[in-house]
């Protein structure tokens, strides 16, 4: 009863979501988008006409100044650097704007350039002393809050009067502060602009590219050859432009020169930026969150002014927010790789009845023996991680190495090693087709084709994007094992889309079906998933009827056909289940039957803990990872079954010295050939009653009778 | 032969004598015994803010929130004396508060890794907003007959000397031997040497850094009881003032680096010595507050920049980030 409920909460649960999407990169722009919503929520419903359209233009222009000095200021953050001179700044340049038109008299366009320019040079001040001086940003910018905002006040005390005497009427100026396009303000309008731009520039161009650099790592960016120093002077200038037009617009609305004008402005852009999801220290932000923290803060403040708090609380509501965000923000990017990995792992349930005996004595199809003792060893030592082997009619061997390379040991005696083609991947599953190419399984790469003469081609490395998941899985992560049919169709296993070649153990801890059947046109070059929620398919071989392949689920000990043509076409069907041990390769034996590695054996332990998700899961999150409960690897077998799923023979190495752990088999003119991702050599064995003429390949393709 | 150098003690010291001399000869009413003693009193709070901050700076981090500290627990003392309370009941509350708002900046700072300058700026913004939003009901906050008795913290003097003074010679003498003489102040410079060096070599950074803030919001609260009984109120509003640059400024221009681990109460002494003696003759120049800011801010600047000169940042132990 338990165990039902268990299996039912595991199989409709989506546990491994969690991780998943917590890996994904657009989850730090969604938390802030989420606040906005709630926040926008809570006061439309607790205040009248928060949301009405008189209110919400108000709001947009407010958002469009602030907007723009964000903008700025998240430049400034992402390049790894903070401004707190912009209130000044933009006090500063407000005055300028109203100083030119209303006592000057300049017109409009002039006094935009002119309001531009002051920015540039004040931003550049700072640009100067951060960049080039390489003083702290944090100390300086407060420096020079204080000079701009004295400046600032010595100027008004002789200017406001003639500012605020003068009233100009010039529509070009009206428009800037007041007016609309399809109702949409124009301030709006032109940050809506300015931010597309801006995200435009800071993903697909190249500076933008070298500010996130410089912002993620100075030294780094310094040794690649980026000019550091000017890029970093430039933020600022940015910095000061930006925010001198969002004192543009807030001079055309409001023409008042205050003496609180940008007081506490650099809080509450701070606040917006932090709020944003803008990393203080750089190298990551966007113009997306920089526009959300902006809102959020809007509304915030709009909000509670509204209702009527006290100064004094708006204060601590920002400051209240700006720490709570900041400190969020710090902790998740120092810890986001291990929370992510600490979640990433979710196991599910998974039972398997009590497996057949192999104890020498109990009898049964799996007994033990020591035939494999006898094996002869090819390139001791010489070889690294043989996963796969395969031979040639010239009876030349094949091997993939853990250096990314296939090998080839010359015949007759072996002992002659060449490397056949570099790859640069590890090459797993490997098969020839009717045209003597080598077709090869690349883990982490994808599957890959070298001809007779041994270069490399790739056939394919990605499959359809299926819709339901929230991975990419796209990219082929771990091609596992192949086999190809008489259309030149070749199916291959993918043993898991949601860990690497280096973690796959961890796929066996989590006992979900990750895995997926890939097949691979050769004619049209098309690669399309056929089977899916497999739990880590492995071996594949075509079976002798040429209408259905044999797949290995490794952590599911199971054998299953799959009929890719004929009546059954698409159905899935047990040949064995409950294997003593994890399947591996499968390949065809001489006689018609089937060879099957079996790379390990299973232990109560393990098939216990199969049963108890939450324990697994405890284990992941509190267990170092060498101290996890994997699946044994350590010893296994090679056996021979037949088309209707019984074990025909089995053949093991009792002592553990030879050939203790094999994930491959290959039968060759009366020998079988054993290869084992753990080992140092390849495995000879001599077969009695075996077919002396026999090569694989040969025979499939009907080279041979 | 040995070479001379001046360091930048000795630098600043000279600049002060200098400055002492051109406005004891140029200034009317400078050198009279008035001012002399208005110079000291401003100075004392000054100076003994100064030595809070050369606490933090010291290891390496900096308290923008120290005017907070200044005028929220204080005023929080006038304001409860006014309503009713004893005044030993009252000064416990302020201690407690403060002691509670150092905390909160040691463990966003030691704990929470919030960059200290980012922290204090917050915090302090926020205990401001906590005492104008619930304590305060009124910007300054007004002395009370219960205060009485109080006020000779500031005021009068002790064999000749202002007592304001004498308080400022008490601090020093405390944090010197805190600094000096304690195994704690000797691990706040190694933090403030190299504070990865410092965890590694098992001195419990985080425990002392939180101690720094406290001790820092200590001192802060006790500056603003001297202030509060000289000038018998509490001006809340002087956090909106440029007080913090002041102390900054004392304690750049008296040469404690920015980069932690250097300086000591003497250097504080100085920059305030020359700090003090700055504002007086601006003051007495009437050189409007607007302007007094600009040269401030410019002189800050300018000491900002030496000080990057004298002790350039450690690449190999500033932090990727570090702003």
């Amino acid at each position: 009863m338990r165990d039902t409920i268990t299996s039912l909460r595991y199989r409709y649960w989506p546990d491994h979501l969690l991780g998943e999407i917590l890996s994904k990169r657009w989850t730090e722009t969604a938390i802030p988008v989420i606040l906005l919503l709630i926040v926008g929520f809570a006061f439309s419903r607790s205040i009248d006409n928060f949301l009405s359209p008189a209110s919400l233009a108000d709001t947009a222009r407010q958002a469009g100044e602030i907007g723009f000095i964000a903008l700025g200021l998240a430049l400034v953050v992402i390049v790894g650097g903070i401004d707190l001179s912009v209130g000044s700044i933009f006090a500063l340049t407000d005055f300028c704007a109203l100083y030119l038109l209303d006592v000057l008299g300049w017109p409009v366009p002039a006094v935009v350039v002119a309001t531009l320019l002051c920015g540039a040079m004040l931003g550049a001040v700072n640009g100067i002393l951060v960049g080039y001086l390489r003083l702290r940003a944090f100390i300086t910018t407060l420096i020079t809050l204080i000079i701009y905002r004295s400046a600032y006040d010595l100027l008004i005390q002789r200017y406001s009067n003639a500012i605020a005497s003068a009233f100009p009427d010039i529509p070009s100026w009206d428009f800037i502060g007041a007016g609309s396009v399809f109702g949409i303000p124009t301030v709006a309008l032109a940050y809506i602009v300015i931010a597309i731009f801006g995200h435009i520039f800071m993903t697909r161009l190249r500076p933008g590219w070298h500010i996130t650099a410089i912002g993620g790592s100075r030294r780094s960016a310094y040794n690649s050859g980026i000019p550091v120093r000017r890029t970093i002077a430039l933020c600022y200038v940015a910095s000061g432009v930006l925010t001198s037009v969002g004192a543009l617009f807030f001079a055309s609305r409001l023409g008042t020169v205050g003496g609180d004008i940008g007081v506490g402005l650099e809080v509450i852009v701070l606040t917006a930026t932090v709020l944003g999801g803008i990393t203080l220290g750089g190298g990551k932000g966007s113009v997306a969150k920089s526009a959300v923290g902006v809102l959020i803060v809007l509304l915030i403040t709009n909000g509670l002014t509204t209702m009527n708090a006290r100064g004094g609380v708006n204060r601590m509501a920002l400051a209240g927010i700006l720490l709570v965000a900041a400190m969020v923000d710090i902790r998740w990017q120092k810890n986001r790789t291990r929370i992510i990995s600490k979640v990433y792992v979710a196991p599910t349930y998974h039972e398997l009845p009590p497996p057949p005996p192999t104890e020498i004595g109990q009898g049964g199809p799996f007994e033990q023996n020591d035939k494999l003792r006898v094996v002869e060893a090819i390139g001791l030592g010489r070889i690294e991680a043989p996963e796969d082997v395969i031979l040639d009619r010239h009876d030349n061997l094949y091997a993939g190495s853990r250096h990314g390379d296939i090998m080839r040991f010359l015949a007759p005696d072996y002992q002659k090693m060449e490397v056949f083609a570099h790859i640069g991947g590890q090459p797993l599953g490997m098969a020839f087709d009717r045209e003597d190419n080598l077709y090869v399984c690349i883990g982490g790469m994808g599957l890959y084709r070298i001809k007779p003469e041994g270069t490399v081609e790739k056939a394919t490395d990605e499959t359809n994007r299926s819709m339901r998941s929230v991975n990419d899985d796209s990219r082929l992560r771990l091609a596992d094992d192949l086999d190809i049919t008489d259309d030149g169709l070749i199916f291959f296993s993918e043993a898991t889309v949601r860990y690497e070649m280096d973690e796959w153990p961890i796929d066996g801890l989590e006992a979900r079906g990750n895995g997926r059947i890939i097949s691979y046109d050769t004619k049209t070059g098309t690669t399309r998933t056929e089977l899916r929620g497999l739990k880590f398919p492995n071996g594949i071989c075509v079976a002798s009827d040429g209408q259905s392949i044999l797949f290995a689920e490794t952590f599911g000990c199971s054998i299953k056909r799959y009929w890719f043509a004929g009546a059954k076409k698409g159905a899935v069907e047990i040949v064995m289940d409950n294997l003593p041990g994890y399947p591996d390769n499968i390949n065809l034996a001489s006689d018609g039957n089937y060879w099957l590695a079996l790379v390990g054996m299973r232990s109560p332990s393990l098939d216990l803990a199969w049963k108890m998700p939450g324990f697994r899961r405890r284990m992941a999150k509190r267990v170092p990872v060498d101290e996890w409960l994997f699946p044994n690897i350590n010893t296994g077998c090679v056996v021979k079954f037949n088309e209707q799923g019984k074990i025909v023979e089995s053949f093991w190495d009792l002592h553990g010295e030879n050939h203790p752990m094999i994930t491959s088999m290959r039968e060759h003119r009366g020998y079988l050939y054993l290869g084992g991702i753990l080992n140092n050599r390849i495995g000879r064995y001599k077969l009695d009653n075996a077919d002396p003429n026999f090569v694989q390949y040969d025979k499939r393709w009907g080279k041979q009778s | 032969m040995k070479r001379f150098r001046f360091n930048q003690q000795e630098i600043v010291f000279a600049v002060f004598a200098l400055l002492f001399l051109v406005f004891s000869i140029f200034l009317s009413g400078f050198l009279t015994a008035d001012n002399m003693l208005t110079l000291l009193q401003n100075v004392a709070v000054l100076g003994i803010l100064g030595l809070a901050m050369a606490i933090v700076v010291i290891g390496r981090g900096i308290d923008i929130s120290l005017i907070a500290a200044l005028a929220v627990p204080p005023g929080l003392v006038l304001q409860m004396v006014q309503n009713g309370h004893s005044l030993p009941f009252s000064l416990l509350v302020a201690v407690l508060l403060t002691i509670a708002f150092g905390l909160v900046n040691g463990w966003l700072i030691a704990y929470a890794e919030v960059p200290s300058l980012f922290a204090t700026l917050a915090t302090g913004l926020l205990l401001a907003g906590l005492g104008q939003a619930v304590l305060f009901q009124l910007d300054v906050v007004q002395w009370s007959p219960g205060m009485n008795g109080f006020e000779r913290l500031g005021q009068g003097t002790i064999l000749g000397i202002p007592t304001s003074i004498w308080m400022f010679a008490i601090a020093c003498i405390v944090v010197a031997f805190l600094l000096r003489q304690t195994r704690w102040g000797a691990y706040i410079y190694a933090i403030g040497d190299n504070p990865y060096a410092a965890r590694v070599t098992g001195i419990p950074s985080r425990p002392i850094i939180v101690l720094q803030y406290v001790i820092t919001a200590l001192i802060g609260c006790f500056a603003g009881l001297v202030l509060a009984a000289s000038v018998n109120s509490m001006p809340t509003r002087i956090f909106n003032s440029t007080l913090i640059y002041d102390v900054i400024l004392v304690v750049v221009l008296g040469g404690i680096g920015l980069s932690g681990g250097r300086g000591g109460v003497l250097n504080v002494i100085i920059g305030t010595l020359l700090i003090g003696t700055m504002l007086n003759g601006m003051t007495i120049m009437d050189i409007s507050y607007a302007g007094q800011n600009l040269i401030k801010g410019v002189v800050l600047l300018l000491a900002v920049i030496t000080d990057s000169f004298l002790n350039p940042r450690n690449e190999e132990t500033a932090q990727q980030g570090d702003i």
